[in-house]
């Protein structure tokens, strides 16, 4: 088992360098003349030129990515086009940012999702589960940003409990950033919690199915035991991916909430550098989600070897 | 009244009005708006009235017009971008399941990889460096999302290829072509299409948040998510703006969502939870 | 009152109806009487309901089922009127259920101590180190291998047969009044059947428990109820003690169900269909999948319109036999030559009319024939392809294939959703027919079928190839079929050939000991001949 996980965490390696390789593609080999795809037609040859040396794009490709990607590895991801500024020194306070916000709305909504899913697969076909059905189909149909903006209405501008924009900054005391950060949490607690808790209620239903949940029932158990000393066990792994999948969700859900909410984030300052065409920037903001995700999977795919019987006991 | 032998529940007729309402609009809306695109009738953010059954938007112009034309745009390139989608990753998915060896290896490590990034962030990658133009916004969202057609038919291929009747086929000797548009396709029909209503729903969203960002359909072309994002100040003033293009937007993917939860449930057989104790 | 009799009754049903969410009816007004120590068998083909009733004795019905109607008194309760809570404590204490898979009824996170050990605790009857001990008396008295510690494995640790023991353990862990068994040998290999069988006769008559032993095999059930009870499409046809029913069945159907396994001397392949002609010779194969050597050394032949059968259990490598024949796994050595002429091992290297002359049959019709196409574009398409045939003749082609195995005509408009088992195998024989081949190869044909429908089957292959002069090479475990069907016969043991003779010749005079022990594993329709073979392996340790 230790062969399997070792694999695992090689391959996670593995993928983060030809995630890397891709990012690389994509921006600077994929558009042919970066230079003239950035600035458009209209760009004089003055502009391309000093564009290019900005770059470095007289140098080849696979040494430029050689030398981003060991830059990367020591913690220097270059420096912005638009504003000159070092770019890991804006990276890193926002990514922390961005990091609370995500953990935030993750440690309400993973207890809640993944609680109500079982309860909801436990109880199919009753009213409860039906009212849950319609409830989080409605939530996972709505855009982020009309779940935000409906809570903005509701508890920012009609009360006052919550401000609508979230301003948070280094040296804040934890209590203020709580406050000013469980607005947005709360947006993205919805839209996550709504996708985690259909999945977790289709994976238990399914281990409900099995024939040994019918073999406990038939030994006289309990539905509360047959649940939690059989079912559970054996919807582990699925609900461990479920979470981990649904953290993608989470990902693409900050962006967008960030946004709406003015909060100082990761994904503030990727949509900036987009709109500014800051490619330095852009690359390195795709490494740092991209490390994040990887991370994350690898993590959930360990668990699921850990938490599989069949590879913790060989024959 | 069924549909191709089944009976709508309550909930799906639902869906399915709403959805009949919204195509119908989309393709007559330059007969049905009451007034241009982008003609300016009234004041900033003016109530509704009888001439304006929705208001003003944020420089005057009708908001149900406005939304008529973007409920007409972000439904298309939703579409457009769910079609492509589709044709990319049920090729190549069933072609991996089918042929296997090399070329399945290949396909299946290059979707790994581009599965490693979050969509959105690959999204943004590419609109920064190529900018929003509508074929490349279509082009990039239908390559990303046909990751997941492209896995989802592949597993469907390759549990369809073990079947002995697409064994019998080759030992025949049928070509690679019969085999997948008449052995395998007729089977994987079913999954597949309340798969593109989910991966309807889901573009129709992404190409709204990428709007809502600026990143995505660009003025003057009027889109729902983009919408969103002109009227988002009126909310401070307490005025619902914002709140009517994001309603469109909603009641959409609410109306795709039901109808292809009613798919689903056909085929559903009762777990073990509801058996008679 | 002061005497309890010991031949009272403990399990008595009456007027059980069953019925599916959507209405039908799946028991129809059964009755059953089980006494205490009394072992009744529910026989019946699929669909019957004898696994339904089994399930309703412990007042269970699984999703999608809803019992309608009936009394049910275990030991004088009525269980059906007692509340969710009674009903439950009843289940593994006073009746228990074997179900058929055991590889499925065990969870796969615990192991099976805690599994077999785990009714008693339920139930409040014993501590742990009392269940305990309690479990590896019993896995010694099934003869699990290292009894004592065999209840630390996890179910992914132990084998078929094993798990099945573990299985009947658990189920008797609270000493139950009545054991449900629901098909429990049917899943396992003829040689591992016979070892169960036995230990569960043992078991059932040292703590005289009563039971429902439920199968399709009228000869396995012979060997251990007292009772017999037959049943079809929900109702009951007959019921009675095991050698009348044997023996002086009263209806049609018993009787046939008796005859079809009993018949084995009967039906035989007529030798005037073979021909001195050599269709396919197979010299010295072997074959592997990557780096397993499957087939060793194998060497067989076929003559014009001869049945060779080759029987072997589960990893024997018939199948992958078949396989090399067809080319879809080329062998690593060894000639194969087809009416005269070497064949290529791989498919990819055979010519269209190569493949044509050479077709298989499926042992389960439901996935060999695509559920989308009509019976006519299944028939037909063969013919299109190899003959190059248009519209009409293909058709008129068709309808005389369906003639061939015995369909209506007017079949060839339908989808196999619309067939039963037995209609889509021969569907599947038409199909094989419409290339004219020469050599058929049939993968367990009839393993997936009713008994009674696989008789039809059979006969269906005798015919034609007594009409056509068709060579088969039939591939199986059910040394029946063979019997019925198969001029020669190879007995297949781990990759290789232990026997290769006439079929009388290896069943009158086996000579090879796996042979033996084979032939010998094989029920048969007598009350007695379980004793007997009890007996012989006694008198042969001895």
């Amino acid at each position: 088992m230790t062969k399997l996980i070792l694999n695992r965490l090689i391959l996670g390696v593995l993928t983060l360098f030809a995630v890397s390789i891709l990012i690389f593609v994509c921006t600077q080999i994929l558009p042919g003349d970066v230079a003239s795809a950035v600035l458009g037609q209209g760009a004089t040859p003055e502009a391309l030129v000093i564009f290019r040396k900005e770059l470095g794009l007289d140098v080849p490709a696979y040494l430029r990515y050689i030398h981003w990607l060991t830059g990367a590895l020591h913690g220097d991801l270059g420096v912005a086009m638009t504003n000159k500024r070092v770019i890991i020194d804006e990276i890193l306070p926002r990514l922390g940012n961005t990091l609370f916000l995500a953990g935030y709305a993750a440690l309400i909504a993973i207890p809640l999702a993944v609680g109500l899913g079982i309860f909801s697969a436990i109880n199919e076909g009753k009213i409860s589960d039906k009212i849950a059905n319609i409830v989080t189909l409605i939530a996972i149909s709505f855009p982020e940003f009309f779940i935000a903006y409906l809570l903005i209405i509701f508890l920012a501008v009609q009360v006052d409990w919550f401000p609508s924009l979230s301003t948070v900054f280094k040296g804040m005391p934890l209590t203020e950033r709580i406050y000013q950060t469980t607005l947005p949490a709360i947006t993205l607690t919805f839209l996550v919690a709504a996708h985690m808790l259909r999945m977790t209620r289709s994976s238990v239903l399914s281990v409900m199915s099995t024939p040994y949940i019918e073999m406990a029932f038939l030994k006289g158990a309990r539905r509360r035991r047959v649940i939690v000393r059989h079912a559970l066990p054996n919807a582990a792994a699925p609900i461990i991916t479920v979470v981990a999948l649904n953290l993608a969700y989470l990902v693409v859900g900050v962006v967008v909430i960030e946004a709406v909410f003015v909060y100082p984030g990761l994904g503030q300052l990727m949509v900036d550098a987009v709109s500014k065409r800051d490619v330095p920037v852009i690359q390195a903001c795709g490494l740092v989600f991209a490390l994040v995700f990887v991370l994350l999977n690898t993590l959930a795919d360990v668990l699921v070897i850990l938490v599989n019987p069949r590879l913790r006991h060989k024959r | 009244m069924k549909i191709f032998g089944h009976k709508p529940t309550t909930s799906a007729w639902f869906g399915l009005g709403i959805i009949s309402i919204f195509l119908f609009i989309s393709v007559f809306t330059p007969w049905l708006a009451p007034y241009g695109q982008s003609t300016n009738v009234g004041g900033t953010w003016d109530e509704p009235s009888a001439t304006m059954l929705l208001g003003a938007d944020q420089i005057g112009r009708d908001m149900l017009t406005r939304i008529m034309y973007g409920s007409r745009m972000t439904i298309g390139v939703a579409l457009a971008i769910t079609l492509l989608s589709f044709l990319i990753g049920i090729v190549l998915g069933f072609i991996s399941a089918v042929l296997g060896g090399w070329v399945d290896i290949f396909f299946t490590r290059l979707v790994d990889v581009m599965l490693s990034i979050p969509g959105l962030i690959f999204a943004l990658i590419i609109l920064g460096v190529f900018g929003s133009s509508i074929p490349v916004l279509i082009l990039t969202i239908a390559v990303l999302d046909s990751t997941r057609v492209f896995r989802l038919s592949r597993a469907m291929g390759m549990n369809l290829t073990v079947m002995e009747y697409v064994e019998a086929a080759r030992l025949r000797g049928e070509g690679l072509w019969w085999v997948i548009s008449r052995e395998i396709l007729p089977n994987a029909w079913a999954p597949l299409v309340s798969e593109f209503g989910l991966r309807f729903c889901f573009n129709f969203l992404f190409i709204a948040g990428l709007s809502f960002l600026g990143l995505g359909i660009q003025p003057p072309y009027a889109d729902l998510g983009g919408m969103v994002r002109e009227n988002a100040a009126a909310i401070n003033f307490g005025m619902m703006a914002p709140i009517y293009p994001a309603t469109a937007i909603a009641l959409l993917t609410v109306s795709v969502n039901l109808v292809v939860d009613w798919m689903l449930s056909i085929d559903a057989r009762p777990s073990g939870a509801q058996a008679e104790l | 009152m002061t005497q309890v009799e010991d031949n009272s009754t403990i399990l008595n049903i009456k007027g059980l109806r069953l019925e599916s969410i959507a209405g039908n009816i799946i028991v129809d007004s059964v009755d059953l009487n089980l006494k205490k120590g009394e072992v009744l068998g529910l026989i019946g083909e699929s669909g019957a309901g004898k696994s339904s009733i089994g399930l309703s004795s412990m007042c269970y019905a699984r999703a999608g089922v809803h019992i309608a109607g009936g009394e049910i008194n275990l030991g004088g309760t009525n269980i059906r009127s007692l509340d969710a809570d009674g009903r439950r404590r009843m289940r593994g204490k006073r009746i228990a259920y074997i179900a058929q898979s055991a590889t499925a009824a065990f969870n796969p996170s615990h192991t099976l101590m805690d599994q077999v050990c785990e009714a008693p605790l339920i139930h409040r009857l014993m501590t742990r180190t009392e269940a305990e001990a309690w479990a590896r008396q019993l896995f010694k008295a099934l003869d699990l291998p290292d009894w004592e510690n065999f209840g630390a494995r996890y179910p992914h640790q132990a084998s078929g047969g094993q798990l099945q023991r573990a299985m009947a353990a658990m189920a008797m862990s609270c000493r139950p009044d009545v054991l449900v068994l629901d098909e429990p040998t049917t899943a396992l290999d003829v040689t591992t059947q016979i070892e169960v069988l036995i230990l569960l006769k043992s078991l059932i008559r040292q703590y005289n428990t009563a039971a429902l032993y439920i199968t399709h095999d009228l000869a396995v059930v012979a060997q251990v109820a007292d009772r017999i009870k037959v049943l079809r499409h929900g109702k009951e046809v007959e019921e009675g003690v095991t050698d009348q029913i044997l023996h002086h069945a009263q209806k049609d159907y018993t009787a046939r169900l008796v005859a079809v396994r009993g018949a084995a001397a009967s039906e035989r392949a007529v030798s005037a269909t073979v021909k001195e002609q050599n269709v396919l010779s197979i010299k010295d194969c072997h074959a592997y999948y990557g780096n397993f050597h499957v087939v060793r050394g194998v060497s067989l032949d076929v003559k014009l319109g001869e049945t060779v059968a080759v029987v072997g259990e589960s990893g024997s490598g018939k199948s992958t036999l078949a396989r090399v024949v067809t080319g879809l796994l080329p062998p690593k050595s060894g000639d194969i030559v087809f009416q005269g002429k070497a064949l290529p091992p791989s498919l990819k290297e055979r010519t269209k009319e190569l493949k044509r002359r050479i077709q298989l049959v499926y042992q389960i019709p439901d996935v060999a024939i695509n559920p989308r196409q009509s019976l006519q574009d299944i028939v037909g398409r063969p013919v299109q392809f190899y003959f190059g045939s248009g519209r009409k003749e293909t058709l008129e082609r068709a309808k005389e294939l369906m003639r061939l195995v015995e369909l209506p005509e007017d079949f060839l408009q339908r989808r196999p959703g619309q067939l039963s088992g037995g209609q889509k195998q021969r569907v599947c024989i038409a199909r094989a027919l419409a290339a004219k081949p020469d050599l058929i190869i049939l993968d367990e044909p009839t393993s997936a079928l009713d008994p009674l429908v696989a008789e039809e089957i059979l006969t269906l292959l005798r015919k034609l190839q007594r009409e056509l002069g068709l060579s088969y090479i039939l591939i199986t475990h059910d040394l029946d079929v063979v019997h019925r069907i198969a001029h020669r016969t190879a007995v297949m043991l781990q990759g290789q050939f232990v026997a290769f003779d006439q079929t009388d010749k290896i069943f009158d005079n086996p000579e090879h000991p796996y042979t033996q022990k084979l032939i010998t594993a094989v029920p048969e329709m007598r009350v007695d001949w379980l004793d007997e073979v009890l007996a012989k392996r006694a008198a042969a340790t001895a």
